[in-house]
């Protein structure tokens, strides 16, 4: 009875194991015989593009009997993921994501260099080129730029202001007239936002790297803390919570938008990705260049770049590098993606067809010129938190050389 | 938010045996021997070992693949020792804990130990790899395009099989139909006429070679990739499957001098093994590393590092305030409202009831938000229905008193329910015995009904204070550590212990998961050491209302 029972019951299990084990080994088999002896390629990417890219691999793919994959994977995680999975010698081939990522991607050996030809170089806006370029080589293919701007309604402010004093009184006469109930939408937050406060603090003088001989950005000259930055601080000072009350704490990532598009101020400075908000609203609006002091320095937006990577771990690195340095520059994906997501094409171009239909487009790109390219150096990484709460901090009413040199001290103790 | 993260639900795990018919004798051995054996319990037995041997073949493939034999044995032996186990009738008792044991083994013991080896090293950002990867990682990375070199038009192909043949590269002179072929031993003209050449420069067919099509060329990625085809100024090498540039790796490793050179500016890096990097003479480091052995110097960081020893002392005691705080007033208001609910004048106990245990039903990650937003200086709600301008988390009083507010809204409704359970179990006799002898109803609350609660409550009240100690969301989603002092960007005044160390080992430059495994191991010393001694206290407790 007993010897029976163990019996059957291994018998069973074996049984189940081995058709457990069959289903395994048939999938692969029926997934290759349509294909024969084709490679495959896959591809991590936002929700958002990976349905813009979708059908285009597609045709990718039965043009040149390939199989590609687009898998999707939050933009929050992509980095990380990407970092983690190929540290384990795994992951995908071809991977979208922003070029201030590239520092990180190089020291974890994650992506390979792309060669481009001259030709091919000179079909990119220069600016994205220059962003995706990392210790004298092209990592990455661009495909869009994006970069802050002013963005006013104007109904409330027909002129777009020449400094930001203009802008402040201009805000000041609507608030006055209860027509709005802030001067200026910028976020700051309880923690600062390095990122929006950037031209403003250009604009006064500060500078966060210093550049090489070659114009790459130098970890070693840091601009937080000089002299320079203490006075851009100050001015920033000026603006804040115990000086004119432009900029506020109170107003944040999660409701500067929403506030300009409830028409409680008439200007909001922030990227191509408003303006959808700001068109559904119905709010008759205006882009133009985040204006700076009077007799200031330009105020320089950063300017972001979209881009493609060869991942350095892929099991299909040839047809990776062909699809990325052959297909992506090329302006029918470009377009395809700015449909799903309106930004600028870094392809002249694919701009050119776009600007036509968008004007916004090339505002935003005007808005840009100034700007200055997102260092991409791990270093970096350094300076957001930092950096954003000694801007709020000061926007608080803090002493801004004391807490100003005392994020430069945090910063250069945590850059290697 | 008190929700205690263990579960028992792994111990529940259904051993393979099947239901004892009620009645049949269990004590004596020879009449377990002869317990009939019922279907369902064969088939339970069949499909749980089934399962168990499906997944242990699942996982022996990358096992051996990856040459793991540790890991293999172990597989190996688990799975035998479980059949032995299940397929026997001896050991009983074995087999209602080995399904727990070992999901504890998984989930708890192994982590855990993972943490502890990490804390030893320096994993993280830029030293995640071996020297290996490290070292083809600099090597690929300065490969530079000679310049002034063209790029030249390519096409795979092979003299033998598509899918095994040895490779060449077939490239056009870009401008002309000059061919030449070029493999490991470099490159060979091809005579004139033996290739055509395509529109775009590509070569469509040569003499004697096969030219690969795409599907055909990208099955062989890693040959096309690997092939170098030396030349005067450097290799040619594959850009995708079109084109081929003339390439120079800037920087080569020696082993000879265990050191990186950079054959254009003639400096050179050498491995240092300490820090798992490649350092120049004046200190430069290359940044791709790799993981080494740091010993206790992640540990020594915490202890001597003025700006984590600094204002460790105030976060730890605004830890345990902010984790004593939420558990002891989600349970004091819990209690309160239990009580009133308890009694037995209050009528429409269920409506009641039912709305209090909202706040629970949310899920707290959005609840939390929402909260965040609520206490917004201009445009909050609270201020707004108030009338007030409080700045909320711009000063570390109110920030505080917000975090603890919020944690309170999030986590009374489970206070209550437990505590609701809790004195449904307490005799009603015993509060109208007090009230006989003449005690007043404090005197009765205070004597008899909340210790008999605490005897009861203490392990989910100990479980609280060691979930609301690390509780991460609570603050990173509303605060954020605000406000920070004006010259500390690294530690503000709600920030926990959890939070803090998270800023230190991930805020900075990069991911640092050998120091951050060396913190967490700091904290879990302090909460191990709470926990032991409320469970001491709890027990004594227990013996003398038991």
């Amino acid at each position: 009875m007993r010897i029976r029972t163990a019996g059957v019951v291994a018998l069973f299990a074996l049984a189940l194991a081995a058709s457990g084990c069959g289903g395994d080994s048939d999938e692969p088999a029926a997934k290759d015989t349509p294909k024969a002896a084709g490679g495959k390629l896959v591809i991590w990417a936002d929700d958002k593009r990976t349905a813009a890219l979708k059908p285009f691999v597609e045709k990718f793919g039965q043009e040149n009997g390939v199989t590609v994959e687009v898998q999707a994977v939050p933009n929050e995680d992509l980095q990380n993921n990407f970092v983690t999975v190929s540290s384990q010698g795994g992951g995908p081939d071809v991977v979208i994501g922003a070029h201030d990522w590239i520092g990180n991607l190089v020291q974890n050996g994650a992506i390979d260099p792309v060669q481009l030809s001259d030709e091919q170089k000179t079909a990119f806006n220069e600016t994205a080129v220059k962003a995706v370029t990392f210790n004298g080589q092209l990592y990455g293919v661009p495909y869009a730029q994006e970069n802050l701007a002013l963005i006013r309604n104007t109904e409330l402010a027909p002129e777009a202001p020449k400094t930001i004093e203009d802008l402040v009184a201009t805000g000041k006469q609507l608030k006055a007239q209860k027509k709005v109930t802030e001067t200026l939408c910028l976020q700051v937050g309880q923690k600062g936002d390095a990122y929006h406060i950037y031209p403003l603090y250009t604009s006064a003088g500060g500078y966060l790297f210093g550049t090489t001989a070659n114009g790459d950005y130098d970890p070693k000259d840091l601009g937080v803390g000089k002299p320079e930055s203490i006075a851009a601080f100050k001015k920033i000072a000026a603006l804040g919570e115990k000086g004119e009350g432009v900029l506020k704490r109170s107003i944040a990532d999660t409701n500067s938008t929403a506030t300009f598009t409830g028409k409680k101020c008439a200007f909001l400075v922030s990227g191509p990705w408003a303006t959808a908000d700001v068109k559904k609203a119905g709010i008759k609006y205006d882009v133009s260049a985040v204006p700076g002091f009077a007799g200031g320095k330009a105020a320089a937006p950063f300017v972001g770049v979209q881009s493609f990577y060869v991942a350095a771990k892929g099991k299909n690195k040839a047809l990776a590098q062909e699809f990325v340095a052959n297909y992506v520059t090329k302006p029918d994906l470009a377009m395809a993606l700015y449909q799903a997501d309106p930004r600028p094409p870094a392809l002249t171009a694919a701009l050119d067809q776009v600007k036509s239909s968008d004007p916004d487009l090339a505002k935003f790109i005007e808005a840009g010129k100034n700007g200055q390219v997102l260092p991409a150096i791990p270093a970096m990484a350094a300076i957001w938190d930092p950096f954003g709460k000694a801007e709020a901090a000061v926007i608080g009413g803090a002493d801004p050389t004391s807490t100003v040199t005392a994020a430069g001290k945090t910063i250069a103790g945590s850059i290697k | 938010m008190s929700t205690p993260l263990s579960g028992p639900e792994s111990a529940q795990q259904a051993p393979g045996r099947g239901p004892v018919r009620t009645g049949s004798p269990r004590t004596s051995r020879t009449a377990r021997n002869h317990a009939p054996i019922t279907a369902a319990g064969l088939a339970a037995k069949v499909i749980l070992l089934g399962l168990v041997a499906g997944i242990a073949i699942w996982a022996a493939f990358p096992l051996v693949a990856a040459a793991k034999w540790v890991g293999l044995a172990v597989l190996v032996l688990t799975s035998a020792a479980l059949f032995y186990l299940y397929l026997g009738r001896r050991h009983v008792p074995a087999k209602y804990l080995i399904p727990g044991t070992l999901f504890l083994i998984a989930f708890q013991v192994v982590p855990v130990l993972y943490t502890a080896s990490t804390a030893f090293t320096n994993f993280g950002d830029g030293h995640r790899g071996s020297k290996d990867d490290a070292i083809v990682a600099i090597q690929s990375s300065s490969v530079k395009q000679v310049p002034g070199s063209p790029q030249y038009p390519l096409s795979v192909a092979t003299k033998g099989d598509p899918a095994t043949g040895a490779l060449v590269f077939l490239i056009t002179k870009p401008g002309t139909d000059t061919v030449s072929v070029g493999d490991a031993g470099g490159l060979r003209p091809l005579d004139p006429g033996a290739a055509t050449v395509g529109p775009g420069g590509k070569v469509t067919a040569a003499d004697g070679y096969t030219v690969l099509n795409f599907g055909q060329a990208s099955a062989r990625s890693k040959d096309i990739t690997d092939l170098v085809v030396p030349t005067a100024g450097g290799a040619l090498r594959s850009s995708g499957l079109s084109r081929a540039y003339e390439g120079k790796a800037v920087r080569a490793y020696d082993a000879g001098c265990d050191c990186v050179k950079d054959s254009d500016s003639g400096k050179t890096w050498t491995a240092d093994g300490e820090v798992g990097a490649f350092v120049a003479a004046d200190g430069e480091r290359l940044a791709q590393g790799w993981k080494v052995n740091v010993g206790l110097s992640n540990f020594t960081r915490v202890l001597t590092d003025e700006r984590i020893s600094g204002p460790f002392l105030g976060t730890l005691i605004w830890n345990f305030a902010f984790a004593i705080g939420s558990t002891g007033g989600t349970f004091i208001l819990g209690m309160l409202i239990a009580l009133a609910l308890h009694s037995p004048r209050m009528r429409g106990t269920n409506l009641y009831r039912m709305l209090l245990i909202l706040p629970y039903a949310m899920p707290s990650f959005a609840m939390l938000l929402v909260w965040r937003d609520m206490f917004n200086t201009d445009f909050g709600l609270i201020n707004n229905l108030f009338g007030l301008s409080v700045d909320w988390f711009g000063q570390g009083w109110s920030a505080r008193a917000a975090v603890i507010l919020v944690q309170l809204w999030l986590g009374y409704p489970y206070m209550f329910l437990v505590a609701t359970g809790a004195l449904q179990a307490i005799p009603r006799e015993l509060t109208e015995a007090t009230s006989v002898d003449g005690a007043s109803r404090w005197q009765s609350f205070r004597a008899v009904t909340l210790p008999l609660l605490l005897v009861a409550l203490s392990p989910l009240l100990i479980s609280s204070f060691a979930f609301n100690f690390n509780n991460f969301n609570a603050i990173y989603l509303t605060t954020e550590g605000a406000p920070f002092p004006a010259d500390n960007p690294s530690n503000g005044a709600t920030d926990l212990l959890i939070t803090y160390t998270y800023r230190l080992a991930f805020g900075g430059q990069a991911a640092q998961f050998g120091f951050a495994a060396a913190i967490s191991l700091f904290i879990f010393a302090i909460v191990a050491v709470v926990s032991a001694i409320s469970f001491r206290r709890t027990r004594q407790q227990e013996e003398v209302y038991a």
